[in-house]
């Protein structure tokens, strides 16, 4: 399944500037996966060092956050949006 | 889910306000009803920055008639770049201050309250509480916590928005009607990981489009009309001009208006959110490790692989609540005071724990300026013992 990833500015870093990327796979730790492997070190601001999603991010799949889905089993559709949410403080 | 007004009407508008309000007045959903629940309203703005700024403009010009405002911080040249209710001639004047006379300049109507003061632990609560709603435009997140437990625990609504570079989120967290901040963020990010806008910068007019949206949500729900975006998150791209409006849902498990709260009171939110020091902070840069680590540590410790000593930093009725098996208590003022140094040894090495990371890297700084040049801590501490490696015991 190929989907489209939105990368938020914190991230764009790993990207090369790109705010929006495609990755692959069925569900959203296969994604992860898929998105590390083109832009290594990625997955690691997303989840933590024990595989579990981080905290202060969350991770949209279409319109929901997949803490209320099936987190990181949450199935992702062809064509699929991911998209990265992370807390940002400024003021 | 449109909700009631927050405010009752006020009773008449004078000549002079009917005149300034004409172009609300004739727009049938405000009218002259909500034009007086507006003068009625008494609004809080928690910093008078970059998101205060315009939130403060707009909130005074559409006839708010209290606004609040909590600001401890003087203006430097620095903020002029994007927070338009000071001027060049307000640079070391109080913010506070500065504002108020802008304020005072586009609309003399409104009934300014000063609020010159770091808002904590405190004095929050008697703050908030002669306001109808608050506007959180601060700029960091111990704060930001701060302002949302104590909404939550006074019943207050609140308009949230965070700004960084050329990326905006705005929403409404409101307990009892819907979605807390710690419902969509449980957890701030450890220190170091999510720059600030001192240290990462942020486009200035973003204040305006991010403040904005926090300013039409509050006259919103203050004259009760629309669509509040009350578990809902916007999302703004600066660069791609883009919106995005997501749903965010009321977490059971939320720690402070979940089924099973466990934060009932208001905590140390700088220790919540790991406000560490630079010598903390340089002293656990290369001598963190994780609990898993320490899970495999322990084991070879018993097997006679491995010889440390495993200190917790934390106070006794902590202690009491949840341990790392094998651990020592030495609450971290014995560090502060040296009497630490006497009932450890350089022999051994010496890991150090406390419940979320922060005072043992204190205590791992003293440490290491007294020679223990091998000692490291427990990044997470016992609450992260507790999430990855013993559910059986209890957090806090």
């Amino acid at each position: 399944m190929s989907v489209s990833v939105r990368v938020p500015t914190i991230l764009r870093t790993y990207t090369e500037g790109a705010s929006e990327v495609s990755a692959e796979g069925a569900s959203l730790s296969e994604v992860l996966e898929s998105l590390d492997a083109s832009y290594p070190g990625i997955k690691g601001r997303i989840v933590d060092e024990q595989g579990a999603l981080r905290r202060f991010v969350n991770v949209y799949v279409g319109n929901d956050d997949v803490r209320f889905l099936d987190g990181l089993d949450t199935p992702t559709a062809e064509g699929a949006q991911v998209s990265v949410i992370p807390a940002v403080a400024g003021g | 889910m449109s909700l009631p007004p927050l405010v009752e009407p006020a009773a008449e508008l004078t000549i002079d306000e009917v005149r300034r309000y004409s172009r609300h007045l004739i727009i049938p959903d405000v009218g002259m009803t909500g034009q007086r629940r507006l003068k009625n309203a008494k609004v809080l703005v928690i910093g008078a920055g970059g998101l205060g700024s315009p939130a403060l403009l707009y909130l005074a010009a559409a006839g708010v008639g209290t606004l609040g405002i909590v600001e401890f911080d003087e203006v430097d040249e620095s903020n002029l770049q994007r927070q338009v209710i000071h001027g060049q001639s307000d640079v070391g004047r109080p913010k506070a201050e500065s504002a108020r006379d802008s304020i005072r300049e586009i609309n003399p109507l409104v009934n300014v309250v000063v609020h010159n003061e770091r808002l904590d632990n405190d004095n929050v609560m008697s703050i908030f509480a002669d306001y109808d709603l608050i506007v959180d435009g601060t700029d960091n997140f111990a704060t930001r916590y701060l302002v949302n437990d104590a909404a939550v625990l006074l019943g207050k609504p609140y308009v949230w928005g965070s700004i960084y570079r050329f990326d905006g989120q705005a929403s409404v967290f409101w307990a009892e009607h819907g979605p807390c901040y710690r419902c969509l963020y449980p957890e701030p990010p450890p220190p170091g990981m999510v720059p600030s806008c001192a240290e990462g910068g942020v486009l200035g007019v973003l204040c305006a489009s991010i403040g904005s949206i926090q300013v039409n949500e509050a006259i919103k729900l203050l004259a009760g009309i629309g669509e509040p975006l009350l578990g809902k998150l916007m999302i703004y791209d600066a660069l791609e001009m883009e919106y995005r409006k997501l749903a965010v849902r009321k977490d059971p498990n939320c720690a402070i208006c979940g089924d099973n709260p466990t934060v009932t009171e208001l905590i140390d939110y700088q220790a919540f959110c790991g406000a560490v020091s630079d010598e903390a902070a340089d002293a656990a840069a290369d001598s963190t490790i994780s609990v898993t680590t320490l899970s495999h540590w322990l084991k070879e410790r018993d097997s006679g692989e491995r010889d440390f000593v495993l200190v917790d930093v934390r106070e006794p009725n902590e202690y009491e609540i949840n341990q790392i098996p094998g651990s020592v208590l030495i609450p971290k003022g014995d560090f502060l005071n040296g009497g630490a140094l006497e009932r450890l040894s350089q022999d051994s090495q010496v890991v150090l724990h406390c419940k979320s990371g922060v005072r043992s890297a204190e205590c791992l700084a003293v440490l290491k300026g007294a020679g223990f040049s091998d000692s490291v801590h427990v990044g997470g501490g016992v609450t992260a013992w507790v999430n990855q490696i013993d559910p059986s015991q209890p957090a806090y």
